[in-house]
């Protein structure tokens, strides 16, 4: 390899998706486990770091495999390497991290279906040689993640007024002071529609700061 | 070599599905030990949790075996028969036809005897079940847990939390002249003292009703046993 790893147009490969090419808020994808997932921060987290786990593993796979990949099967070739990760990091989650997998239940296995990876694979990996396709899933499952834990941290915060850490367990926050005030919990924080709301205040924020997303009327 | 033949992409497809298949294999059975095990002790902490005793994931065994004496297993007639309490699937015995297994598991501690028994129901969204403890009269309620794979939150999601289940303690499931009457979830409240309902969840009717026919379907089944 010439450049190194880590030169400038690399880490621009791990820095873009966290901001200025968000696979949620700016390429609108994965939107649909974005709102399922998001009720509580420690199924926002694990679903995060499963998705890295897959994304970095079918980008890389794919990539050294981009030169023997006959064209004609290239999205079923893809989907195979997917649903394989998927399924292994579902039997591990069921192994290790039993409670946590319960609540993810199906959405596990739907990260099969999350457009982030295939949107990656087809766009990158079949194109870029194996270290920057890992960097590049890095980035995006960062970037995924990181509007994850955003929703999640409102949805709970406000949902049920306690914050469920991984390893720390969970807080209660607002609990003590609802029961001195009076204060109720917004039980409409945990049915999805809040999830797009949520979602949508964070691409209203992010565009407002970030002028170069908004697009031009022509 | 041109990758795009016929020829080719056939082979490509066959070593792809077949190394696959083996990896996954692999990987299941290697973990599925693991995952069983996982399973079981959950049941053994749902099913102390309806007397009462919260224990975490790994004490679940250590307390299963302290505090359930005896597990067995019924039949129709709610005649004791030979089998593994423990094994049995209860969903399963509900839907087919043929002999009958219904288990019942007794905890004992500190002279007081306690029947447990499984539930298996339908909500909204899919299964509910949990377990209800019954005292030693064999009618009043002594605590019941439940759970549910998918209900709405905050709604029928509810069934499994402590305020939805604490009611349940102390109601009875015959009334004075020893008739049936289970335990109902009654819709905008249960009347103050009445002995065979609870309060239902507001904004959660189909999945409380799941809870009632679940209720009333399986203490039913139990009825010649609970009266014997």
């Amino acid at each position: 390899m010439s450049e190194s790893l880590f030169s400038k147009k690399n880490m621009k490969l791990i820095k873009d998706p966290l901001n200025d090419d968000n696979p949620i808020t700016v390429q609108v994808l994965g939107i649909c486990s974005a709102l399922a997932i998001t009720v509580k921060v420690e199924t926002a987290f694990v679903m995060a770091i499963s998705v890295l786990f897959v994304m970095i593993g079918a980008n890389v796979i794919v990539s050294l495999m981009r030169k023997i990949i006959p064209s004609r099967i290239r999205i079923i070739v893809q989907l195979v390497i997917v649903a394989s990760l998927v399924i292994l990091v579902d039997q591990v989650l069921k192994a290790f991290v039993y409670d946590v997998s319960k609540q993810l239940s199906v959405f596990v296995g739907l990260i099969i279906t999350n457009c982030i990876i295939m949107g990656r694979l087809e766009a990158f990996a079949l194109g870029n040689k194996p270290g920057a396709s890992f960097l590049d899933a890095v980035g995006n499952a960062f970037g995924y993640g990181l509007i994850l834990i955003v929703v999640a941290f409102f949805r709970e915060l406000f949902g049920s007024g306690t914050l469920t850490l991984p390893v720390v367990g969970k807080i209660e926050i607002l609990t003590s002071l609802a029961n001195n005030t009076g204060y109720e919990h917004n039980g409409l924080m945990i049915l999805p529609p809040m999830a797009l709301i949520t979602v949508g205040v964070y691409i209203w924020i992010q565009r407002s700061r970030n002028r170069k997303l908004i697009e031009e009327n022509h | 070599m041109d990758v795009n033949s016929n020829k080719y992409t056939i082979g490509f497809s066959i070593v792809m599905v077949v190394i696959v298949a083996l990896l996954l294999a692999f990987a299941s059975e290697g973990l599925k030990p693991m995952q069983n095990q996982n399973i079981e002790r959950e049941k053994m902490q749902n099913i102390l949790k309806s007397v009462g005793i919260e224990v975490t994931r790994d004490e679940a065994k250590d307390a299963y075996n302290k505090y359930i004496t005896e597990e067995i297993v019924l039949n129709d007639k709610g005649e004791q028969i030979e089998g593994d309490a423990f094994k049995v699937d209860v969903l399963k015995e509900y839907k087919s036809g043929g002999q009958k297994n219904f288990p019942i598991y007794i905890y004992e501690s500190e002279g007081s005897k306690k029947y447990i028994i499984p539930l298996v129901g339908k909500g909204l969204w899919g299964p509910i079940w949990g377990y209800i403890a019954l005292e030693e009269d064999k009618n009043t309620v002594a605590g019941a847990s439940f759970d549910h794979k998918g209900e709405t939150p905050g709604l029928g999601a509810e069934i499994n939390q402590g305020w939805f289940q604490e009611p349940f303690v102390g109601k009875k499931i015959f009334d004075e002249s020893g008739n049936y009457q289970s335990i109902k979830v009654i819709k905008g409240g249960a009347p103050e003292g009445d002995k065979h309902g609870v309060d239902a969840i507001s904004g959660g009717t189909i999945t409380g009703n799941g809870v009632t026919e679940m209720l009333v379907r399986t203490l039913k089944t139990y009825e010649p046993y609970l009266k014997s």
